[in-house]
């Protein structure tokens, strides 16, 4: 699989991400991202897998969105881990916005492992065009 | 099937990890395209299970069959609607169908499987058989 990963360029699986170990000793994994621009403001998609909607938060500060998700741990009972692909641990992941958007109007909802934060343009945050006047 | 790394006592797991290999190496691969879902195994006395973190598909969407003792997980994840006017800035979640195939340590029966969705993240579990399960002899006094 490893030497699959070179081939693609893309990120194809979550990663773990840059920032320090958590205080419990997990790591902090990179959750794959789609970002989409409609006309309405931009939707972010990032897959969370193991995250409930009580366990994420979302913070806008100045242009920094910040996304971070506490997972709950898969380990069945009485099992012992055999064979491991994918490695479990809490989600953080920040983007720099193009525009600044006002955080009250921030929605996030969680549905199957994956959070959609949408963050819609308001009207005076749409660029106004200044007309010129020649004297 | 007779798995010659079990018998090493020493390595508890070998038995699981050879099996992997056997059956990842039936699957066809585009070299392009990754394995999908990544699983992780865990073994005990009297179950089997397999985790999976598949986000962003609807649990019916997913199909799990047992047969002898493979255990397949097949499904299809759907892009999500947008309108035609939507740009792109990011795109890394992968759509479209997968399937994967898992060779189970005994022979399992659909009774005995069973599968839950949280959070996108699939767990089954596979009991096992109580006929494959190691019967304790007794040693009769002479």
């Amino acid at each position: 699989m490893t030497d699959q990963m070179t081939h693609t360029p893309e990120t194809v699986e979550k990663t773990p991400a840059q920032a320090p170990e958590t205080m419990a000793g997990g790591r902090i994994y990179q959750p794959l991202t789609d970002i989409v621009e409609t006309d309405e403001g931009v939707t972010l998609m990032l897959e969370m897998p193991g995250v409930s909607a009580e366990d994420v938060d979302v913070t806008l500060e100045k242009r920094v969105l910040t996304v971070r998700g506490k997972i709950e741990g898969t380990h069945p009972e009485k099992l012992q881990l055999a064979y491991a692909e994918y490695g479990e641990g809490d989600y953080e992941r920040a983007f720099t916005l193009s525009d600044d958007f006002d955080p009250d109007k921030i929605g996030a909802s969680v549905s199957h492992g994956v959070l959609t934060v949408t963050l819609p343009r308001t009207a005076e945050a749409q660029p106004k065009k200044i007309a010129v006047t020649g004297s | 099937m007779y798995y010659p790394t079990y018998t090493r006592r020493s390595d508890p797991f070998g038995m699981m990890r050879s099996m992997l290999r056997d059956v990842n190496r039936f699957i066809p691969t585009n070299s392009d395209q990754s394995v999908f879902p990544v699983v992780n195994v865990w073994q005990g006395d009297d179950a089997v299970a397999v985790t999976a973190e598949i986000p962003g598909i609807d649990p019916s969407d997913i199909d799990i069959s047992v047969k002898d003792n493979v255990l397949t997980i097949s499904g299809e994840r759907k892009a999500p609607d947008l309108p035609d006017t939507a740009r792109w800035h990011r795109n890394e979640r992968r759509f479209g169908k997968f399937t994967r195939a898992i060779r189970l340590p005994f022979a399992a029966s659909d009774e005995k499987v069973e599968a839950r969705m949280t959070a996108g993240v699939l767990r089954i579990v596979v009991g096992r058989p109580d006929e494959d399960k190691p019967r304790k002899i007794e040693i009769k006094a002479a």
